[in-house]
């Protein structure tokens, strides 16, 4: 029997212009087309980033380099996104920039996702005190909003990409290991799981061969979808000072260095932001849009 | 007493290519029971639901009306005007079909302002209605997770009442309940059917509880309409082989068969 | 319920128990010698050894774990190395600002968050969903710093609608001094019947709650969407809508309630999360709150300070989260019998 969907509303009168072509359209439009946005628009900021040194105007600028002749210039046909206070191209440093939180998203997520999930399948797998042992120190985790910890974190180590990157994954695994316990303990109660177990298959082999792979997806679109968040996080250490500094480009540390000015020479505060805006959007979208996908 | 309340004419409910259920031509007058049987996916509750209006992602085509509104031309607030004040439906899962967060007597108490009864004429009608399907007033007062499945089946049928619907459609409406509590909910809907003169349409698998009340029945298999005609004559001489399986199926049906239709229906 | 209501604050009570540890670790972890931070660098050895003694530091780590507590139980949160006031009267005092800040930036998400969400079920796929959709997954993106300095700039320093920064126009003290109950201003304002700092407070609250609803409006419209679309899907929104109901009523008036469940525990983990984005937003607006409290202690190492911000705001979580599981019962009656 099929579900008739939530609505009861605009059924009655049924016009026969739905065909299947529409249907296939209209599914495209729903949720796919979400993910796929996202999807591109995320692959474009990767590009950009691998690309950097070639596609920025002024490579240089990325770094250390200086100008003070061409200090604050507003946006022109030579500085698209203006110059900073130093007079180094916007532009060229927000591209760098997304090297910087691009890496920094994919090492908190790296890490955090395999200690996260390496825990959560043991947790699942094995039930019993284990479980309640790990998820008891999950919940003291997440009892810390991430960037009150990374806070914490960050002070007392130095300031760097890397401090950031480990302040940010200590709060972060928690999510996955939970996300992954629950899964593992579901999938470990399947058939197939019993029978292996029976056959004699030593516990660390089913646990690797068996419960892992089949707890993945819904992590794997949790990554994606906190892929946002974590940016945001790492730009907020940065913007307090605990995170990359000078003469790193850094999105949040160049609002920071910026954040005088925005009333005179907007476009140094400006154009970092909505680099920070878009690609934790990105990846809002594409989380968004796989787990539509995912929930059907 | 003998208008007919369900008229089905060529009504076909396709999802893309696929007919999921067709039926040519079906009637249920006033005071009559019409039961539509068959396995699981043969497109029986997809029939009861076009009935209402209610499926959505479907190619309907065809004619139903309900006591002379064609459903699937009707304005949408007329359709809603008669959804619940002419015709009511009754649910197969009894808890889940009743709102987690709601008392009985204020989804009660919402239904008849919603078809426009409210205060007094609300308060007596719901108490008459509540009593008609055997069930106490202060069932009112309480949760859906308060009351048993054969109470929520029977508060069910009270809403049907108190909104006076002249038109029941039951989907699998115990199958959900123990034999005992089966047994009630059917004696409601038996009684009800004879002294107010219900036109029900009853939807189910079991031809153990079919046989206990259905005038007419339908035989539906893979969407289509296999046999149909008087419930006594389709189980005494079933004409068609999966109707014969069906039937095959059902431990000693021929005494109960033979013993109470006859001395039910007067 | 009783039972349920002893597991439930037991595991409270472990989790803060592990805050507490966790917080004590950090801590210890702490670069320089909180004993030089405190005595200053010119101080003698006799004056370092003082300091030392004083802050327990010559004692095994597990004497200073159980010290650590015990103060902390005894309402000792230290002091703080760089205001040199008692920890637990400088959060008393900042955290008051911090909470009428997240509260109504709170109030406004909520107040925004849920109809919206509403309008994109009802329009589920169509134009009003999607685009509600893309802007409360924008809201969630949005770097709040940095929305707080383009409100600030735009607003405040250019169009002049609003305050730059602070709490209220402190040149009212002078005029009609506030009375102080809860400091609360707002609240104390209110119930004291100081109209101008009321009023005062008010236009500074606007733009800093703004930007601090964004992203628990955005969530808030997200999760009443899907839990809505979840509910209208079930059997009794059918029956509902068998009744007679139209969508709107079917949204409205039956599936919002049972729907409000999960949004009413999303608010509680969105809460202490806002308090921490706040921490960045007072930074910019300059408002007396927790995070001013932070960014200074951040920037002079000041570790008692850091830790008594850290503990508290993990408590508030563990305590929102406590709150938000008794009050489901009142929204679900299900829950109450369990």
């Amino acid at each position: 029997m099929t579900a008739p969907g939530p609505s009861g509303a605009p059924v009655a009168p049924l016009p026969l212009r739905r065909t299947a072509l529409s249907r296939l359209v209209g599914g495209l439009a729903g949720v796919d087309r979400l993910a796929l946005a996202g999807a591109v628009l995320l692959g474009l900021i990767v590009l950009a980033a691998l690309l950097a040194p070639w596609i920025a105007p002024y490579p240089d600028d990325g770094g250390s380099a200086t100008h003070p002749l061409e200090a604050l210039l507003p946006p022109s046909g030579a500085h698209w996104f203006g110059t900073d206070q130093v007079g180094r191209d916007v532009l060229s440093r927000v591209l760098y920039g997304a090297r910087t939180s691009l890496v920094i998203a994919v090492a908190v997520l790296a890490l955090s996702g395999i200690v996260g999930v390496v825990l959560g399948v043991v947790a699942g797998y094995a039930g019993g005190w284990e479980r309640d042992v790990i998820m008891r120190v999950t919940d003291v985790f997440l009892a810390f909003p991430a960037l009150l910890l990374s806070l914490a974190l960050a002070v007392v180590l130095q300031p760097s990409v890397t401090t950031v990157i480990v302040a940010i994954a200590v709060t972060w695994w928690p999510w996955y290991a939970r996300l992954t316990a629950s899964v593992a303990a579901s999938v470990s109660t399947r058939g197939f799981v019993d029978s292996a177990c029976c056959l004699g298959v030593p516990a660390p082999l089913i646990v690797f061969r068996h419960v892992l792979p089949n707890s993945l997806t819904p992590v794997l679109v949790q990554l994606s979808l906190d892929g946002g968040g974590v940016i945001l996080t790492a730009a907020a250490l940065s913007y307090l000072g605990l995170g990359a500094h000078e003469p790193t480009a850094e999105w949040g540390l160049m609002v920071q260095q910026g954040q005088s000015l925005f009333t005179t020479d907007w476009w140094v505060v400006t154009f970092p932001g909505l680099a920070i805006l878009v690609t934790a959007f990105a990846f809002n979208v594409l989380g968004e849009g796989l787990r539509a996908r995912l929930a059907r | 007493m003998s208008g007919t309340m369900i008229r089905i004419r060529d009504l076909a409910v396709r999802m893309g290519d696929r007919v999921i259920a067709s039926v040519p031509e079906l009637d249920v007058v006033a005071g009559e029971c019409v039961a539509i049987v068959g396995e699981s996916g043969s497109g029986k509750t997809t029939t009861l639901l076009a009935t209402l209006g209610l499926i959505e992602g479907a190619d309907i085509s065809g004619n139903i009306a309900i006591d002379g509104v064609d459903v699937l031309s009707a304005p949408l607030a007329e359709l809603r005007r008669i959804r619940g004040s002419r015709v009511a439906l009754v649910m197969q899962s009894p808890q889940a079909a009743l709102n987690p967060t709601m008392r009985l007597g204020t989804l009660m108490r919402r239904a008849l302002a919603r078809h426009g009864v409210k205060g007094a004429e609300a308060r007596s009608r719901a108490a008459d209605a509540v009593t008609a399907v055997l069930l106490e007033p202060a069932i009112l007062r309480r949760y859906p997770h308060q009351v048993s499945g054969g109470q929520a089946q029977r508060f069910a049928i009270a809403l049907a009442i108190a909104l006076g619907a002249e038109v029941v459609l039951a989907d699998e409406p115990t199958s959900a309940l123990d034999v005992t509590v089966q047994a009630e909910v059917v004696a409601v809907l038996r009684r009800l059917r004879d002294e107010r003169g219900l036109a029900v349409l009853l939807v189910s698998h079991d031809l153990a509880l079919v046989s206990t009340i259905a005038d007419r029945v339908v035989v539906m298999k893979d969407g289509a309409v296999v046999e149909s005609g008087p419930a006594a004559d389709v189980f005494a001489r079933p004409g068609d082989a999966y109707t014969r399986e069906l039937i095959a199926a059902v431990p000693q049906l021929p005494d109960r068969l033979a013993a109470e239709p006859a001395e039910d229906k007067k | 319920m009783s039972r349920y209501l002893i597991r439930r604050l037991g595991q409270a009570l472990l989790v803060v128990a592990g805050v507490v540890t966790l917080t004590f670790v950090i801590m210890r972890l702490v670069p320089g010698d909180p004993a030089v931070a405190y005595a200053g660098p010119r101080a003698s050895p006799a004056e370092l050894a003082a300091a030392r003694r004083q802050f327990g530091l010559d004692d095994p780590v597990p004497v200073q774990l159980w010290n650590y507590v015990r103060d902390l139980l005894g309402g000792d949160w230290g002091v703080s190395l760089h205001t040199r006031r008692p920890v637990k009267d400088d959060l008393f005092q900042a955290f008051p600002a911090s909470l009428e800040l997240v509260g109504a930036a709170l109030v406004i998400a909520v107040v925004a968050g849920i109809p919206l969400g509403v309008a994109a079920a009802r329009y589920k796929g169509k134009f009003p969903d999607l685009s509600i959709r893309l802007s409360s997954m924008l809201a969630v993106s949005v770097p709040v710093f940095w929305l707080a300095l383009a409100l600030q700039t735009i607003f405040a320093s250019a169009l002049g609608w609003f305050p730059v920064a602070g709490e209220y126009d402190t040149g009212l003290d002078r005029t009609s001094p506030l009375h102080v109950y809860t400091n609360i201003t707002a609240v104390d304002a209110l119930f004291t019947g100081n109209w101008p700092i009321l009023g005062s407070t008010l236009s500074h609250l606007v733009l800093p709650a703004l930007v601090i609803a964004a992203y628990p409006a955005g969530v808030v419209a997200q999760m009443t969407r899907a839990a809505l679309i979840e509910e209208s899907a079930r059997d009794h929104a059918r029956l509902e809508r068998a009744l007679g109901f139209g969508e709107t009523a079917v949204l409205t008036r039956f599936a919002l309630r049972p729907a409000l469940n999960p949004v009413l525990s999303l608010i509680a983990l969105v809460f202490a999360y806002s308090i921490v984005n706040g921490f960045l937003v007072e930074a910019v607006f300059n408002w007396p709150g927790l995070g001013r409290y932070a960014a200074d202690s951040i920037r002079s190492l000041d570790t008692p300070a850091i830790a008594g911000v850290t503990l508290l705001v993990a408590v508030l979580y563990v305590l929102a989260n406590l709150a938000v599981d008794l009050l489901q019962g009142v929204i679900d009656p299900r829950v109450r019998t369990r």
